[in-house]
């Protein structure tokens, strides 16, 4: 479904995950960290960004919080930090890529 | 002569050998099959050990005794798998080729992973996933005199991931009605899932058990680390658990021989096709059991199935076929639940575990997702066929590799 998000018309699953990265920009990612509570975003959630957002677009796959560490060197504690209360569902949100699959 | 190299001989890859074996044309085709161990353990008794049902001598038995005559069987430990080269380097620095690689290493704890673990092990601070772990746990609940006893998941995916739940379980019933001390244990189960099971209508019924059974779910626990001086877990936003005795599961991680092969993904599973059981990266490797990172339990009863599957499609790619033999996921695990009383569950990668009958449909013997006797003896049984039927690739009558829909409830899912 399409939504608007800071004035830009985007593809987003129920959830609110883009469907499609290339969609995304700056002002969107702020636009939904805040509306999940993050009121800005720092230097840190820019790292988080990126890494995330490169590292999806290679493998495909939303990195796992031990990749953001081993691949990525970011904490797993910084991590919980920036993104609190399930890091890596939100930071996916805000970076525009898919919402990470849960395991079995 | 060409050749099929397994490595590992656990319940995976002892079945595949003896799948094969029987199947395989023996004047094209030889299997040898690379172990690190002698003995064979049976994992899902090690549940039972440190409640005083099963012994160690219940759960193992020598490897060879369950691979057939005909397969060249190697104890060595597998240093390198070279892929591009198509062989394997073994401990000693012997090489060994394979025409068609199977990957059965498995998984394993890996306590190391979780600062603080492995300090406090063994004194206030045990695991069950292990025989040396279970053995140990069973001298402690001996002379432990009560206190709070937390269970705890560190970090999905595990093998078994209903082991756990089992566990909580048959200590509530091990405190009431062996120990008779039930009032003085505190009974607490720690996990990162949202609920107590990562499927839903399993999960609400489970849960529904905790507060019956009196036993606090703590969950979305994250565990950064744990403080053994102090006995607590600590989560990455800070949240504390205390406990005056730990049974934790370690993560969960496939060999390392994957992680140094450069085959794994960050928990060293092996990206595999979810259907057809090839490796992602290599069309002469395939892969089975808990060693691949698809999106089903890891189970003993998933490796049986995947057995079917496996043995199909390397015939067809000795053949030179197309790989037409296809696994849907199917999972199938009976959960006990204390006082002689177990449920079942029997799921796909499409339908979750829900009420009905198995394996035949409106008799039985058993219950889907309903807590019965009939389940527990069931679950009990299991270790019979284990050792007699399934490790040597024997049928199970009526149990068939794809999931059956009927005598399931399959209405009562969402849409
Ligand atoms: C406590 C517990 C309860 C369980 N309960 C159940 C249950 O009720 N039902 C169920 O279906 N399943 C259950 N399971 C899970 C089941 O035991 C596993 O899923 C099953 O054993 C997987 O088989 P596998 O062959 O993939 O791995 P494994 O049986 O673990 O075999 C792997 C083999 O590979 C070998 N190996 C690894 N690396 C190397 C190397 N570098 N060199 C040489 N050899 C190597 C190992 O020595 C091992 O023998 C339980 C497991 C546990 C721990």
């Amino acid at each position: 479904m399409e939504k608007i998000i800071a004035g830009y018309t985007v593809d987003v699953t129920e959830e609110g995950y883009l469907t499609q990265m290339n969609q995304w920009n700056k002002e969107i990612a702020e636009a939904i960290a805040k509306e999940l509570g993050i009121h800005e975003l720092t230097e840190g959630h820019w790292k988080v960004i990126e890494f995330l957002r490169k590292d999806f677009a290679e493998t495909e796959k939303v990195p796992t919080t031990r990749r953001i560490k081993n691949v990525g060197n970011i904490p797993t504690k910084d991590l919980y930090d920036l993104f609190p209360d399930g890091p890596v569902l939100k930071a996916a949100k805000i970076a525009g890529i898919s919402k990470p699959v849960s395991c079995v | 002569m060409k050749k099929i190299l397994i490595l590992g001989a656990g319940t995976a890859g002892t079945i595949m050998a003896n799948m094969l074996n029987k199947k395989i044309n023996k004047r094209e085709w030889s299997i040898t099959i690379i172990d690190q161990h002698s003995n064979h353990y049976y994992q899902p008794g090690f549940l039972f050990i440190p409640f005083g049902i099963y012994t160690e001598k219940d759960v193992v038995k020598r490897k060879v005794k369950f691979l057939p005559k005909g397969v060249e069987y190697i104890q060595a430990s597998v240093e390198l798998i070279n892929a591009e080269k198509n062989q394997v380097v073994l401990g000693n620095q012997e090489m060994v080729s394979y025409d068609i690689l199977i990957i059965a290493t498995g998984c394993d704890i890996a306590p190391e992973e979780t600062e603080g673990l492995n300090e406090g092990w063994g004194k206030d601070l045990f695991d069950f996933y292990t025989i040396g772990g279970a053995l140990a746990l069973k001298d402690k609940l001996e002379n432990w005199n009560g206190g709070k006893l937390v269970v705890h998941v560190s970090e999905m995916p595990i093998k078994c991931p209903v082991a756990p739940i089992e566990f909580v379980f048959l200590a509530d019933w091990f405190f009431t009605e062996k120990k008779k001390n039930r009032q003085e244990v505190e009974l607490v189960y720690v996990t990162p899932l949202d609920s107590a099971f990562t499927k839903p209508i399993c999960s609400e019924v489970l849960g529904d058990l905790f507060p019956q059974k009196n036993i606090s779910l703590v969950n979305k626990f994250n565990v950064s680390h744990v403080d053994p001086k102090s006995r607590k877990l600590v989560s990455f936003d800070n949240k504390e658990v205390d406990y005056d005795l730990l049974v934790t599961v370690p993560i969960n991680m496939g060999s390392k021989l994957i992680g140094r092969s450069g085959l794994g993904d960050d928990l060293n599973f092996v990206p595999t096709d979810k259907h057809t059981l090839q490796s992602k990266d290599y069309e002469n490797i395939f892969v089975i059991g808990d060693a691949t990172d698809l999106p089903t339990s890891k189970a003993g009863s998933v490796a049986h199935f995947q057995g079917e599957i496996l043995t199909e499609n390397i015939l067809n790619y000795t053949n030179r076929k197309p790989l037409t033999a296809h696994f849907d996921g199917h999972a199938n695990c009976f959960i006990e639940s204390g006082y002689n009383k177990a449920f079942l569950i029997d799921f796909n990668y499409d339908y979750e575990p829900v009420s009905g009958t198995f394996p035949l449909p409106g008799i039985g013997p058993f219950s889907l997702l309903k807590e019965t006797k009939v389940n527990h003896l069931g679950k009990m049984a299991f270790k019979y066929i284990y050792w007699n039927m399934l490790l040597k690739g024997i049928p199970i009558p009526t149990v068939s590799a794809h999931m059956k829909k009927s005598g399931k409830n399959l209405d009562l899912l969402p849409d």
